[in-house]
């Protein structure tokens, strides 16, 4: 039936092509090197400076990561999470004040058990990314996805801190800086780093032959690519959670870009996962209660961070997933991704306006109170159920 | 060699649900669809015994489905509704004219009493000449807005309690996918409500019992009950836009045929944070239909017709409401703004 019963205002912003200027929209000297959006032409230099300044805003008014904080960044390899660990790098080396303060670490999961890799491939592929890793100074961990069978139960149970450190961020602060002042320097965070280094270098990333089979039949026992993405995303957050809390990281840092969020928003409303949308989705996930994981390249689209890798250098590997080289219809996230990203070259306001509606959307599972019932909670995704069996609603 | 039945393990397999994947005999799938539809009828509480309900009945595959199953319904569990059927004549040569016949047709087999409301009668305009004024590009703006009034204006008339639409699953599921890739929070929130109760007047109470049913198999019983619908496509073609959204409804269903189930799942589960601005229902000024401005979307696009000037209800004109209200002149450039269509 025609389906146009309800009015819609305003026609969609059509693509345009965008007129030539030559000048920096911002400093209006330097010359143009890129284009983000209609309109907005930067030089290399002012370039930086909004992407910089951009990542600190981003920390700055969520204000959930404290001063000498342990956060731990999940690095892929890709684009959009070696940009956000340069980003980190960065913010570290500025001077105060703008310095960034809280201690990184750096997390790899090595899913070439999956994905079609070969042991000598997920080598080749883990000795490169430890050469950027170690480049940073930061310590790592290259943690095998085989390792998922290696995790307490209790990986599945949300854990709540006595102490809210959301309450008082301007006391964490101020707690930080007279700390800072006792010891005299304000260096701890590197200090800290080399015995970390240290340590972490001997922490072979291996994995038993009984768990490298134990993986393989679980993603062969999924019939379709939609459910073995699904699981292989779960299995992740697992051990990057376990990771996390063993080595106290009350932080995990995740390099989704907005249009990633736009697709990942889009794939959950495809898979049912709409109650869940605002967890999944949100700048800061607190569904676990002792580790948060937040997001601070949502405000970036994965053009923007195409842009300054290149410009800037920043390397990334490039690591095969579950869906490479798979066809278009291949999976429901395949499918979504495709979808946003030709309508995108479309209707350039497509991902913006898809990833602004996860800001206006509330997380179903109330975060940070002990008081919901541990029955209701999803046993994989730890989500609030939103399940009433042999009822319809509404 | 033939497949059985997997349900009555008797008869032999004539088709694969959509929805489920299963085989089933032809009496089998006919049970199975009607039962879906009673089960939702009553869990969602739709009808209350002795009420009219008002059918709208396009002369399409989903309102000929909708009308019959619910006679099958109000006799096999005796609701005790009155049923009757309501059509809108958009006055669209070629279509409307073509399936209102089917509609006519559809009077004497489910024997329902049938009421047609025409734009020409209720706005003075019939689609033809609007889309003169206004061109194919927005056409449909002014058809959905004036086919919702339309419904409520005849079921007014004939003191229906009740309207129900033939929006199956593949609509609802669409209708949530465009609202995310438009932005609209306050539509989305809606969207996949069963029902809506009206506050205000001017509004009847409207439901959707397809809401659960998938498109293809709408399609299925309508072929094996020989059900007689028309099956034109609108001679105006809609937007372009939404065609994306249908697009890719399809090859989801492709990929994972529970996909159209999944998607109105999240919808119904989705919550709004608070704070989020919500716009409050009214009633119009003019005519008394809901409305969140001070002039309903109907009269507003219905004075831009009469004064030549068709952008006036199309985009945010909102300042220029109270000057229509009191009737003052428009400036030169307000008129011209509002003037230029593009074809
Ligand atoms: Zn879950
Ligand atoms: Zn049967
Ligand atoms: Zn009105």
């Amino acid at each position: 039936m025609c389906q146009v019963d309800e009015e819609y205002n305003s026609p969609l912003e059509h693509k345009s092509l965008p007129a030539v200027s030559k000048k920096c929209m911002k400093c209006k000297e330097g010359t143009a090197v890129l284009i983000i959006r209609v309109g907005d032409a930067f030089c290399r230099s002012c370039f930086k400076e909004y992407f910089i300044h951009k990542f600190r805003a981003m920390l700055g008014k969520n204000r959930v990561i404290f001063p000498g904080e342990k956060v731990l960044l999940a690095v892929s390899g890709g684009p959009a999470s070696s940009c956000m660990l340069a980003q980190v790098q960065e913010g570290l080396s500025r001077d105060a004040p703008k310095k960034l303060r809280f201690m990184p670490g750096i997390i790899y999961i090595d899913e070439g058990g999956v994905c079609g890799q070969n042991a000598e491939e997920r080598e080749k592929a883990v000795v490169q990314l430890e050469s950027i890793f170690r480049m940073t100074g930061f310590p790592y961990h290259i943690v095998p996805l085989e390792q998922v069978f290696t995790l307490p139960e209790s990986v599945l149970e949300p854990v709540y801190s006595r102490e809210q450190p959301g309450s008082s961020y301007k006391a964490a602060v101020d707690q930080h800086i007279r700390t800072e002042v006792t010891r005299g320097h304000g260096e701890p965070a590197v200090e800290e780093t080399q015995d970390a280094v240290g340590r972490l270098s001997l922490q072979a990333s291996t994995y038993k032959p009984e768990h490298k089979l134990a993986l393989e039949g679980l993603f062969s026992s999924l019939k379709t690519l939609t459910a073995k993405q699904d699981m292989l995303q779960i299995l992740r957050h697992h051990l990057i959670l376990h990771t996390a809390r063993i080595n106290g990281y009350s932080k995990v840092m995740i390099g989704d870009s907005c249009t990633r969020l736009a697709i990942k928003l889009l794939t959950n409303i495809s898979l049912g996962r709409g109650a869940a949308l605002a967890a999944d989705t949100a700048f800061s996930d607190s569904r676990y209660g002792d580790v948060v994981m937040v997001r601070p390249m949502r405000d970036y689209s994965s053009k923007e961070i195409g842009f300054y890798n290149r410009l800037f250098e920043v390397q990334s590997v490039f690591i095969p997933g579950l869906d490479t080289k798979t066809a278009d219809k291949a999976s429901i996230q395949r499918l979504t991704e495709s979808f946003v990203v030709k309508l995108q070259a479309d209707f350039p306001s497509t991902v913006s306006t898809v990833y602004r509606t996860s800001e206006k959307l509330h997380t179903a599972c109330p975060p940070q109170s002990s008081t919901t019932e541990a029955a209701a909670k999803c046993l994989l995704c730890l989500c609030a159920l939103d399940t009433k069996a042999g009822k319809l609603q509404h | 060699m033939p497949i059985q039945c997997s349900s009555c393990a008797k008869k032999r397999a004539v088709l694969r649900r959509p929805k489920t994947g299963y085989s089933l005999c032809k009496s089998c799938f006919f049970w199975a669809f009607e039962e879906e539809i009673h089960q939702t009828i009553v869990s969602a509480q739709l009808f209350n015994r002795g009420e009219t309900v008002g059918i709208g009945a396009s002369g399409g595959k989903d309102s000929t489905v909708l009308a019959h199953v619910l006679k099958v319904l109000n006799e096999r569990y005796d609701y005790g509704l009155k049923l009757l059927l309501l059509s809108v004549d958009e006055g669209i040569t070629g279509y409307r004219d073509d399936s209102l016949e089917t509609v006519k047709r559809n009077q004497q087999q489910y024997d329902l009493p049938l009421t047609i409301v025409s734009y020409e009668e209720l706005y003075g305009w019939t689609m033809d000449a609007i889309v003169k004024q206004v061109g194919l590009k927005n056409n449909c703006t002014f058809c959905g807005v004036f086919r919702r009034q339309a419904l409520d204006r005849g079921a007014m008339m004939l003191n229906v309690d009740k309207i129900c639409t033939g929006h199956n699953a593949d609509d609802v599921a669409e209708t949530v996918l465009m609202n995310v890739l438009r932005g609209d929070i306050a539509r989305l929130h809606r969207c996949t409500a069963i029902s809506t109760t009206s506050d205000g007047e001017g509004a009847i109470p409207r439901c959707k019992p397809l809401k659960y049913a998938y498109e293809k198999e709408i399609v299925l019983y309508a072929y094996f009950k020989k059900l007689d619908y028309f099956s034109t496509e609108c001679v105006y073609s809609p937007n372009a836009y939404r065609g994306h959204a249908r697009t890719f409804l399809k090859d989801l269903e492709a990929v994972r045929p529970s996909a159209i189930m999944d998607i109105i799942h999240s919808g119904e589960n989705l919550s709004v944070k608070e704070g989020v601005k919500m716009p409050v229902q009214g009633t119009c000024s003019r005519c008394g239909y809901i409305s969140s401005q001070a002039l309903c979307k109907s009269c507003v696009l219905l004075e831009g017709l009469n004064r030549g000037l068709p952008k006036l209800g199309i985009g945010k004109h909102h300042r220029l409401h109270d000057k229509i209200l009191t009737q003052q002149a428009l400036t030169q450039q307000e008129e011209k703004k509002l003037k230029a269509m593009d074809f």
